[in-house]
């Protein structure tokens, strides 16, 4: 069976599963739409939390993010891990023993202010959007390429499909299929894993392969990898370029978003007690650091099949390089796309690809006779084409692209619902009609999802300029507003409403000013970015990706400072607090 | 209904948190950031040591201490009769 058959059955039936849980699970009443009746199991709600946890970019881009840049890479790697370990200690079981619906309720109830819930709803909905854009761009990329549809066609079959159990079934319908996409998902990056390992170390565990020996050798992977990517002119594999302070900064700044991000903490509701919140995170984790630890590996072992692949020979022969007349299959399906570019700049007929930015190799460079790297090489395609890179059969690469989108549509599925409930629950409910029925505040519940589904499509059809931009962004928003106003309403009860409210407003403008500064978001008709995004103009030599760090540290000076300046917090609050504390007390 | 006195409670949860941070930090900032220099000079198998821990260490140390401080806390819980019924 060709490749197009076998993928549209794959991912045929893998959105067929998707509806018949859907239609299963309906959410009849506000609580099963919001947290799923807080019925979830610890091990689904794991489940459900790493495909919610795990986006397109953890499984399309990642991997490929750290072919291209070993170590440097390793931020993501702790920071969108280590982050579990704070929501697991510090968040997640208080939030569950609050017991509500969204986590600007929690911050309304606490701060005992509408402004300050307005803020939290503010920076919720531009948090997720950023995300969920993202989303539905990956989900346009997997069905151009394997499904060989339109970008428009392929968005509009993933809205439908999100439509029909995010507006149906709430956070029940959604928890229940990401268990399913989970599974989806994890096989589907686990399996090509294992048999790359075996193709180039013998070891089929990846997590150990890329610590081996390349087959028939006894050379290290990682030794060897090392030494052919330094002939390149590329930089040292396992070691990296960024400053100690910058990755310090940036994995910080992951680390405490990942805490502070709503559609991930309100899924940590759904469970029925505290205890289980507890372990329902390090489950989370468990499941989660299957595919973190596995992508590591696949992206050195690709990074090795790529650049022996077009440098088959000695480096510097002539006959070193791959002829472009004889390169494989996947670099003429891949270059139909326009995600891997080749340009024979030195006319010799042959693929020449090395780092023609590094002014130390230039000279060597010349003397091969080498004139500019010829081959660009998207890093988003290093997971979707590594099964074809490395000849495995087709019912795999199908499997690949069914988990991709499963990963997609499962993380813009919890994005949406949580766009939703702060709409229907915190500003129709909460504030402007608190009247309403439960009957019709799901109703709005609903709309807002359809919406909010729409919005999403059009951002992912259509993509602004500054999506890749604002991710950092996001996560510097999460650390430097939603994460400390959280922690501190746990932990520290002097922290009054004012306080609260004017940390949350300095660590916003605060990153979201320095980003701007640097890479320009929403002011470039004003001429931003202002300032050149290199290390020794940075404050600190912290780059915009790590800038949240100090956003968080200037939210909890503030709002330390401006709570002790102001009257204590009612009595109620104090109460409050004392209560979510303990597992159970009167 | 009278108010009970949960502060030792909530001053050992705050010891043991502590006790987490420390491992936490230990292992990613410590070996994965700040030493990895120093640890790279060491491999086990094919790895550098600096680096595994910033690929692979730090991410089986952090599963384990949330599972380590649930079970710390499901203890504690039940110490001071605040357990969920």
């Amino acid at each position: 069976m060709d490749l197009k058959t076998l993928t549209y059955i794959v991912v045929g039936a893998t959105f067929l599963l998707y509806m018949v849980i859907a239609i299963w699970s309906r959410a009849g009443s506000t609580g099963e739409f919001y947290i799923a009746g807080k019925t979830v199991s610890p091990l689904a709600n794991g489940m459900a939390t790493a495909a919610d946890w795990m986006s397109a970019a953890s499984f399309i881009s990642m991997a490929g993010l750290i072919a291209f840049s070993g170590y440097d890479a390793s931020v993501y790697l702790m920071g969108w891990t280590g982050g579990y370990v704070l929501l697991a200690l510090f968040i997640a079981p208080y939030l569950r023993k609050f017991g509500k619906f969204t986590v600007p309720e929690f911050i309304g109830e606490r701060y005992y202010s509408k402004t300050a819930k307005i803020v939290a709803v503010f920076c919720l909905i531009f948090v997720s959007f950023t995300y969920v854009a993202g989303q539905m761009r990956g989900v346009g990329i997997v069905f151009s390429r394997f499904l060989e549809v339109d970008v428009s066609v392929g968005l509009l079959i993933g809205m439908s499909v999100v439509f029909v159990y995010a507006v149906l079934g709430g956070m029940k319908g959604i928890t229940y299929t990401q268990v399913a996409q989970y599974c989806v998902l994890i096989f589907a990056y686990t399996v090509p894993a294992i048999f790359i390992a075996l193709q180039v170390t013998d070891n089929p565990i990846p997590q150990l392969a890329f610590g081996s020996t390349i087959s028939d050798t006894n050379i290290n992977l990682l030794d060897k990898l090392d030494e052919i990517v330094v002939a390149l002119g590329f930089n040292e594999y396992t070691s990296g370029l960024k400053s100690k302070t910058d990755i310090f900064c940036i994995t910080l700044a992951l680390m405490v978003g990942t805490a502070g991000l709503p559609h991930v903490i309100v899924r940590f509701f759904t469970v029925p007690s505290v205890k289980d919140a507890r372990t329902s995170a390090g489950f989370a984790l468990l499941f989660i650091a299957i595919l973190y630890t596995t992508a590591p590996a696949v992206g050195s072992m690709a990074r090795y099949n790529l650049i022996n692949t077009v440098q088959p020979g000695e480096i510097g022969t002539s006959e070193g390089n791959l002829l472009y007349a004889n390169r494989p299959d996947w670099m003429v399906r891949w270059q139909q796309t326009g995600l891997v570019e080749f340009e024979d700049k030195n006319n010799d007929g042959r693929i020449q690809f090395y780092n023609d930015q590094n002014s130390k190799f230039t000279d060597q460079a010349s003397k091969y006779g080498w004139q500019g790297n010829e081959l660009k090489v998207d890093r988003d395609i290093m997971v979707l084409a590594n099964p074809e890179i490395a000849g495995l059969p087709n019912w795999v690469i199908a499997l690949v692209a069914a988990g991709g989108i499963a990963a997609a549509l499962s993380t813009a599925a919890g994005l949406l619902l949580v766009i939703s409930s702060s709409i229907s629950h915190d500003i129709v409910k909460g504030i402007l009609r608190p009247d309403i029925s439960e009957k019709n505040e799901l109703l709005v519940g609903r709309i807002a999802a359809a919406v909010a589904i729409l919005i999403a499509g059009y951002l992912g059809f259509d993509p602004p300029g500054w999506v890749a931009e604002v991710v950092a962004f996001a996560f510097g928003l999460a650390a430097a507003s939603l994460f400390p106003v959280i922690f501190l309403g746990i932990f520290y009860k002097r922290i009054n409403k004012y306080g609260a409210i004017a940390g949350m407003l300095t660590g916003l403008l605060f990153t979201y000013g320095y980003i701007e500064f640097f890479k320009g978001l929403f002011l470039k008709w004003l001429g931003s970015p202002w300032g050149e995004n290199i290390a020794s103009n940075w404050l600190f030599g912290i780059s915009p990706e790590g800038i949240g760090v100090i956003g968080m540290i200037l939210n909890i000076m503030v709002a330390i400072v401006v709570s002790h300046a102001t009257e204590k917090p009612p009595q109620d609050v104090f109460d409050l607090v004392d209560r979510i504390r303990v597992p159970r007390n009167n | 209904m009278a108010q009970h006195d949960y502060s030792d409670y909530w001053k050992e949860n705050l010891k043991l948190l502590a006790r987490c941070m420390v491992i936490w930090f230990f292992s990613s900032y410590g070996l994965g950031i700040l030493f990895v220099d120093q640890l790279n000079i060491y491999q086990i198998g094919g790895f550098k040591l600096g680096f595994w821990f910033a690929q692979q260490g730090s991410i089986y140390i952090f599963v384990c201490l949330i599972f380590y401080y649930a079970w710390c806390m499901n203890k504690l819980d039940k110490k001071f009769n605040v357990n969920e019924k």
